[in-house]
């Protein structure tokens, strides 16, 4: 698994000399809560919990993303950190406080620090811990004794991350917590074993702390007390595991099929709607529309099948950047009779990621062909050790960002959306009457190229 | 109306049709004292007439663009070119620029765009195309992490300082001198002595990658 770094940043900057694109860090902190959640994320910025690589709090996944390791050598990490003493429990629990969320700017904590009745509630578990501390000492077992501490302030901690989580990451653990919940009301035809399974866990669980709380001098009783243990808990909670790695599951199906219908509709945009217009501006050209209607047909049925995707970069043997790019520079003079200038410095071969940057490039300057009115369109790539730019410009009329409509496909979805749905940024800047420029950055994954 | 001052300019291309289209597009802003279609008439006008700026085509017959700056600038220190051209290969463009044209520009530039350039090497100054600004900026590439710096190579002349590299990228990214000078708050006196500044780098480094990049296009 690969964590990646999202940088999800869509801006529309109608004003060139707009201060915080060389000073945005610094406004994160002002901006209201409930507001843009998105914010620029700087590959050496802060720390942050992952949103999209997570298994409880995305604090494994922002460790990795930040230091550039993989996300389960991280986990196992702090799973035996966690094992070895209640320390890493807690260590853990704090982080969940006081690591903002992946786009948000406010932590958890600074949110807690004005919630009066979650510290209560937090405080009330004192008189707990003293409990659980007899408890242990009369039983001679040790294991409860070191660990009590850590575990009540985890449990107090997390009383405080429940109360001031956001909305969403609340949603979760409450869904979280409703599973586990509802083992007890399971169907009727279940009901049996689920009362043998119970039964029997808690046996296995109950044998396990007693073996462990005599432990004697011998080697083997703890170990077997914590074979026991681990037992109990598989019988008891594996089931619950199961549906939770289920819905995972499903849920990370829908979120790729959406994301291929997008890519999709971005597609059929680009080929199908961009011909139509262009026939539509031909009309009174009889051969001309006849030569886009067959041009369109070809690509269409290739699309569909023999599965080459229209527009895809590749399908033609182009295998690097450049090449990519001399194919936009070639097509898009060649349909739109506009001239392009194309630069690119370094070279990478092409990956899924990079393609989606062509293609939402070449919608630039298909767009900038069409509707700017300018007599050449400047691109300029450049491939970097850890991102790829890709800079689209025009001299030409230019548009206020805030008036164009939602249904303008173009932008929202086949350069923004493309864009973001494969991890990278796009950021327009047009001032009317002089210009437009487009930038596109996708981070780069040299690991899996 | 040409004025006195107005640079005298002579232009080196083996197309007649395309010089024709050149002096039209110059108009009365310089005077063009005379033409040549190769290089060894090109050498003997050019030494005869001392323009102050030579217009010449990278690709011709007897040795190209390179030949004639070479002949001149040895003898006649005071002749500036400006290399003009449709040829993409950067070993050629870096070649004349090396060779001692004092810039490069496309033959698809406006009218008004290549008097400004005229003027500009008239002056003294250099010349960055886009094409060009993206050829240096590939050629002084940072070294890949591991691998050694030779010995030879000199921290001032082989590296672009980070103000250096970001003129030129925005020089690639279409935008005039006036629109950097803008973009990042400097004077535009500033913007040209940065571009003359990677020119004299580009001519006196012995980067190594100067001369082997061409064939090998960086992939990192």
């Amino acid at each position: 698994m690969v964590a990646v770094a999202q940088r999800r940043d869509h801006r529309c900057i109608s004003d060139r000399f707009d201060p915080w694109r060389h000073n945005f860090d610094g406004t994160a902190q002002g901006r209201a809560r409930g507001g843009s959640r998105y914010r620029h994320h700087h590959e050496h910025g802060r720390l942050q919990r992952s949103r999209e690589d997570r298994i409880i709090a995305g604090i494994a996944g922002g460790i990795a993303a930040r230091r550039g390791r993989d996300a389960t050598i991280v986990r196992i990490v702090l799973v035996l950190l966690g094992l070895l003493s209640g320390v890493g429990v807690v260590a853990y629990v704090l982080a969940w406080l006081v690591l903002p969320a992946e786009g948000s700017s406010e932590t958890i904590a600074a949110r807690a620090i004005s919630d009066r009745q979650g510290i209560t509630i937090a405080i009330a578990l004192v008189p707990a811990l003293v409990l659980v501390l007899l408890v242990g000492a009369a039983l001679h077992a040790s294991f409860l004794s070191s660990w009590g501490l850590p575990l009540l302030v985890s449990a107090a901690g997390l009383v405080l991350v429940y109360r001031n989580a956001e909305d969403d990451e609340r949603a979760w653990l409450t869904e979280s917590v409703k599973a586990l919940l509802q083992l007890g009301a399971e169907p009727r035809q279940s009901r049996r074993s689920f009362i043998a399974r119970l039964g029997g866990g808690a046996v296995l669980f109950a044998l396990g702390v007693i073996v462990i709380s005599h432990a004697g001098h011998s080697w083997l009783r703890p170990l077997v007390g914590t074979l026991l243990l681990i037992a109990g808990t598989v019988v008891l909670l594996g089931p619950w595991w199961l549906k939770l790695a289920m819905d995972l599951l499903n849920e990370r199906q829908a979120r790729i099929r959406a994301e291929e219908r997008a890519d999709m509709a971005a597609r059929v945009h680009d080929s199908v709607l961009q011909t139509l217009a262009m026939i539509q501006r031909s009309a009174d050209q009889p051969q001309e529309v006849a030569k886009l209607a067959r041009a369109q047909e070809r690509e269409l049925r290739s699309w569909l099948f023999e599965g080459r995707p229209p527009g895809s970069f590749g399908a033609e043997g182009v295998a690097t950047l450049s090449a990519g790019v001399e194919q936009i520079e070639r097509e898009v003079e060649a349909t739109h009779g506009i001239a392009v200038d194309a630069v690119t410095v370094g070279d990478v071969p092409l990956d899924d990621e990079l393609r989606a940057l062509l293609a939402a490039g070449k919608e630039a300057t298909v767009n900038a062909a069409k509707w700017s009115g300018a007599t050449s369109v400047s691109i300029y790539v450049e491939a970097e050790p850890k991102q790829v730019s890709m800079f689209v410009r025009d001299r030409g009329a230019g548009f206020d960002c805030n008036r164009v409509g939602g249904d303008r496909k173009g932008i929202a979805e086949s350069i923004r959306g493309r864009m973001q749905r494969h991890g990278g940024t796009a950021v327009i800047r047009s001032v009317p009457g002089e210009g437009t420029e487009v930038e596109l950055s996708m981070p780069r994954h040299p690991s899996r190229a | 109306m040409t004025t006195a001052d107005a640079p005298r300019v002579f232009l080196v291309d083996d197309h007649h049709l395309f010089r024709a289209g050149v002096r039209s597009e110059l108009g009365e802003a310089v005077r063009v004292v005379g033409e040549a279609d190769e290089v060894a008439a090109a050498i003997e006008l050019i030494s005869e007439r001392l323009p102050d700026v030579v217009l010449l085509d990278v690709h011709m017959p007897g040795g190209g663009g390179k030949a004639v700056i070479e002949a001149i600038k040895a003898s006649h220190p005071t002749v500036r070119f400006l290399a003009l051209s449709v040829s993409d290969a950067p070993e050629d463009v870096i070649g004349v620029i090396r060779a001692g044209a004092r810039g490069y520009v496309t033959k698809t530039i406006s009218g008004p765009e290549l008097i400004d350039a005229v003027l500009r090497v008239a002056s003294g100054d250099a010349v960055f195309s886009p094409r060009l600004a993206g050829f240096v900026l590939d050629a002084f590439a940072s070294m890949p992490p591991g691998s050694e710096l030779p010995s030879s190579l000199d921290p001032e002349l082989d590296n672009l300082s980070p103000r250096e590299r970001e003129v030129l990228r925005l020089i690639a990214r279409g935008y005039t001198y006036k629109e950097i000078a803008r973009e990042l708050t400097i004077s535009v006196k500033t913007v040209e002595s940065h571009v003359s500044a990677v020119l004299r780098k580009l001519q006196l480094s012995t980067r190594h990658q100067l001369t082997r990049w061409a064939t090998e296009r960086r992939l990192i």
